[in-house]
């Protein structure tokens, strides 16, 4: 137990002292939230899909909780490049517990950075339709969070350099975003891009957003939440095995 | 204690470490010489559980590495080659973290984190992100933090590379007094003879993956016919510079590690 706290404990004062990154990182989402809600929006509207504000917003919270739980979970690159990875070898306490850690925290500071861009999306103009469905857009963001803070271990405990870094960001990480939902309607794609909207975990993850948010769904809320589950479970999975295989 | 029997590390064709033998009675301070690729990261490895042995028998205070690893972890505090503190966090935050990973009580955890830190002089700094802190201070720190549990064996893994002389002599001014008041047994490595002479009790030199000459420095000097450690050294591994052998070693194991993947 001692362990698993400490762990998360590090991954929340990491994030908290960070307060430059943290900042620099509301950049991005208030820049879509006005260059393509307020740019793109008369579109939109016009083609009777209503407010692209309203619509745009969850994509936005669900690429901030994407890439912060994603980028938690690879920080055991970091950890290894500057040695710190090591300490936590030669302890005696099971990998488990220590990926067990490390996994909460990065699921804790995913949230607060939602958060922080739920707020942002209120700001610009933001409203969900029923107040009371925001706590079960919280559940959603937590599960997009366990979920990619998985696949981030199970890179982060594979890869040995930062050099596959940048692959991993243009060939992984923004395809998830892009072809997730969170920026178009899922609703009549062409057939290849629906295949690929499928099986892309974020597109739950954002149509589960939205649908608590706005009351507009593509899969229903439901298979959104089974599939981010046994998704979450295989990724987490993987990544504590693939955790326990590290030899440094 | 340390006891080592007949212990071998073989990667694909490649003998790392060739069935060495040795022991270090507790409360001594032991050093571990050789030139680069000659087996003394791998044989540390061993001996802390980060490495499996492929045959030969390891005991750290009568405990087997590979079997009883938790047990094993807890008595021994290890400085690694490269630094391992969280640069994020504080020095006091890298001890605390240390603590609870090792279940030190917390309140033993707080006197000894005060004592320790106050001993190797960073008790002023303990608030500052270890980021801000010299060389010098980072790797006393790394020691401080390796006592924190109490282990009965300290592993230091060239605990001096890159530091001026200054931070050298303080910091084995520092080992050599805990050595004395907390009867830790040191196991180092280090490039530089005249450390090894000034502070080990005993030497092994070890090469090509088998261990040449042990005894304490006099003996070793006296047995090579040499005025210094380092001429003892050089007597005994030839003069020879083993960077190239290191480097294919090397490729070889990560060529044989890529494959096991």
């Amino acid at each position: 137990m001692g362990a698993i706290y400490i762990l998360w404990l590090r991954e929340l004062r990491r994030y908290v002292r960070s307060r430059a990154q943290i900042l620099a990182s509301l950049g991005q989402p208030l820049l879509y939230l006005i260059a393509l809600g307020f740019g793109l929006g008369p579109v939109f509207q016009s083609s009777g899909n209503g407010s692209y504000l309203q619509f745009l917003a969850p994509g936005v919270i669900g690429m901030g909780v994407l890439f912060t739980s994603i980028f938690s979970g690879m920080g055991l690159l970091w950890d290894r490049q500057f040695g710190f990875l090591k300490e936590t070898m030669v302890a005696p306490v099971p990998r488990l517990s220590i990926v067990v850690g490390k996994t909460l925290g990065g699921v804790t500071i995913a949230l607060m950075q939602g958060t922080l861009i739920v707020v942002v999306c209120l700001v610009v103009g933001f409203r969900p339709t029923h107040w009371t469905s925001v706590p079960t857009a919280f559940g959603y963001m937590a599960l997009i969070a366990l979920v990619f803070a998985g696949l981030g271990t199970a890179i982060g405990s594979k890869l040995q350099d930062f050099q596959a870094f940048q692959l991993i960001m243009n060939f992984l990480v923004l395809p998830i975003f892009f072809l997730s939902g969170a920026l178009f309607p899922l609703d009549h794609l062409p057939k290849f891009m629906g295949v690929i909207t499928d099986v892309d975990p974020l597109a739950y993850g954002i149509d589960g957003l939205r649908g608590s948010l706005i009351g507009r769904t593509h899969f229903g809320l439901l298979t959104d939440m089974a599939v981010l589950c046994t998704v979450a479970v295989v990724f987490l999975s993987v990544g504590s095995y693939f955790f326990s295989q590290i030899e440094v | 204690m340390i006891r080592v029997r007949n212990l071998v590390k073989t990667f694909g064709d490649v003998v790392a470490v060739n069935s060495i033998s040795f022991e270090v009675p507790q409360g001594e301070i032991f050093a571990f010489l050789g030139p680069n690729g000659a087996g003394k990261t791998t044989t540390i490895k061993m001996l802390t559980t980060l490495l499996r042995p492929t045959s030969g028998d390891v005991e750290i205070d009568g405990l087997d590495p590979q079997h009883q690893q938790h047990e094993v972890r807890r008595r021994f505090g290890i400085v690694f080659q490269d630094p391992s503190l969280d640069a994020d966090l504080t020095a006091e935050e890298n001890m605390e973290l240390h603590g609870i990973l090792y279940h030190v009580p917390h309140r033993l955890r707080i006197e000894r984190t005060e004592q320790l830190l106050k001993a190797f002089e960073l008790w002023e700094r303990r608030k500052e992100p270890v980021k801000r802190f010299s060389g010098g201070m980072k790797r006393r720190l790394e020691i401080a933090r390796g006592l924190l549990h109490t282990p009965k064996i300290l592993f230091l893994d060239e605990p001096t590379l890159g530091l001026d002389p200054q931070s050298r002599n303080q910091m084995w001014t520092h080992v050599k007094r805990l050595n004395e008041t907390e009867g830790v047994t040191v196991f180092l490595t280090t490039h530089y003879m005249d450390e090894a002479d000034r502070v080990a009790q005993r030497i092994a030199i070890i090469d090509h993956g088998r261990i040449v000459a042990q005894g304490s420095p006099g003996e070793l000097k006296e047995q090579t016919k040499s005025d210094s450690l380092e001429q003892a050294f050089l007597a005994l591994t030839g003069s020879s510079i083993r960077d190239e052998s290191a480097g294919s070693l090397d490729q070889m194991r990560q060529f044989v590690k890529g494959w096991r993947r």
